[in-house]
């Protein structure tokens, strides 16, 4: 039966949501590793039923929990994540040099092809794979090593690497993000990285313009044009045509350009999705009013999503891996709230209704479109 | 026997109930006691102590005989009253609000 599966990652464990593909009764499942926070899970392209999640604590540190039944039952897999060799420094809040230290996992971005293959981005920002399902975890240090990694720095939450987006067309070629470092690319399946940052404006660093140092808080693809990326940035909503190489503000008539979430709709490469999200220091949406903005040209000209979406008195804010669309025939979108909330569209966006309401807060949303 | 309390969130993760009793071969001490509840649980491995350095977690505390053990040397001798199964050794997460 075809449906969705929902993996919502929150404060307090990890929740999975499912409906069949009309997307209207839904079926709630969980919490899996109550009183963890659960940053992330993600489906295996390759293979539905296979799940994995990061599950870490301030207490008792990181652990990967592996399913192969689709969320029925998990398995603890390898939590070991050594930086390669000499781990080295990196900048800290004072300017110091301070020595990388592996804090947690992020994002979890299983291969397309190989469900034993996935990749890890962690704090102190770096990428990690593993090949074997999660047992082991290799670090691709090049990343780290590619000589600007000493001069990153954390942003408040961290240095977060937050974003892996694995091109369909290339196996070699692999976009990250990290805050507050910018945008890495790769084309040779991880040995060398070169920042792909030009165009970015942050006037929040000491050179706008700088090769590395931008907040970059999402990127997002479509699965058609991998050259074609959307960054929704600590302040700015970016594009660009070739693959990175340089970026165009694409904000427009957005309310604010202050967001953490951007997503691309399932068959339209140029409808995308963000939440304007008032800032600096407040992390709610404008005016208590709930929108998703939707742009269905690319980028510039934006229209309010509303229908169903509360217009007074919210004042939730929505994470950076808090959003996901699904692939049937009506793109479905959803996203959670730190308020508890996930929201799902059935049409495109054009009307919302609360999945669940009363959630711990949320981290990430995932989908899976289930054949 | 040493007997070993684990805070729930790790009881949790290694799907036990109730404390965890060890046979723990040679001088009972923070090291050997860890590693053979590791051994037990491989699961724990890096939920207590660091993989690498082998240094407690910070928020990890060990508890035994009403005295707090976690700053003393893990190669340190447990007291007696643990090594005989009097006293439970205990691992707890430092009290926190949220």
């Amino acid at each position: 039966m075809t449906g969705v599966r929902v993996l919502v990652g929150t404060r307090k464990g990890a929740f999975i949501l499912t409906s069949d593909a009309k997307r209207a009764r839904w079926k709630v499942h969980g919490p899996h590793f109550a009183g963890w926070e659960i940053y992330h899970l993600k489906g295996s392209p390759a293979d539905p039923n296979r799940l994995y999640a990061s599950q870490s604590s301030g207490w008792f540190g990181q652990q990967i929990q592996r399913s192969n039944d689709g969320g029925e039952s998990w398995e603890p897999v390898g939590n070991q994540f050594t930086y390669d060799g000499v781990a080295g420094t990196h900048q800290w809040y004072d300017g110091t040099p301070h020595p990388w230290e592996f804090k947690r996992v992020w994002h979890l971005e299983p291969s397309p092809s190989d469900p034993d293959m996935v990749y890890a981005g962690v704090e102190d920002a770096a990428l990690f794979r593993s090949t074997d399902g999660g047992g082991t975890w290799q670090e691709l240090s090049g990343l780290r090593g590619h000589g600007s990694g000493p001069s990153w720095a954390p942003g408040a939450g961290g240095m977060c690497l937050h974003t892996i987006l694995l091109d369909p067309t290339d196996p070699n070629r692999i976009f990250i993000a990290i805050s507050a470092a910018g945008a890495f690319r790769t084309d040779d399946g991880g040995k060398s990285w070169r920042p792909i940052n030009q165009g970015l404006h942050s006037l929040y660093i000491p050179d706008p313009t700088a090769e590395v140092g931008h907040c970059v808080h999402r990127i997002a693809m479509h699965r058609s044009r991998p050259n074609v990326l959307y960054m929704q940035k600590h302040w700015d909503v970016l594009r660009t045509d070739n693959a990175g190489d340089s970026w165009h503000e694409i904000s427009g008539n957005l309310p604010t350009d202050f967001g953490f979430v951007i997503d691309v709709h399932a068959h339209e490469p140029e409808t995308i999705y963000v939440v304007p999200i008032k800032s600096d220091s407040e992390h709610y949406p404008p005016e208590g009013k709930l929108r998703v903005y939707r742009s269905r040209s690319g980028g510039n000209e934006w229209e309010a999503l509303t229908k169903g979406l509360p217009q007074q008195d919210c004042y939730v804010n929505v994470l950076r891996d808090a959003m996901a669309v699904d692939s049937l025939e009506s793109c479905g979108v959803y996203f959670g709230t730190t308020g508890g909330q996930v929201y799902a569209s059935a049409d495109a966006g054009d009307s919302w209704a609360p999945i669940v309401r009363d959630l711990p807060p949320v981290l990430s949303v995932e989908v899976q479109t289930l054949a | 026997m040493i007997r070993v309390e684990l805070p729930a969130p790790l009881l949790i993760l290694a799907r036990h109930e109730g404390e965890v009793a060890l046979d723990v071969p040679g001088p009972a001490t923070q090291r050997s006691v860890l590693g053979a509840l590791e051994a037990r649980y491989p699961v724990l491995r890096g939920a207590i102590r660091d993989h690498v350095t082998q240094q407690r977690r910070a928020f990890v505390r060990f508890y035994a005989c009403r005295r707090d053990l976690s700053h003393e040397s893990p190669d340190v001798p447990l007291p007696e009253e643990v090594v005989s199964g009097a006293e439970p050794f205990v691992i707890i997460g430092a009290i926190v609000g949220g």
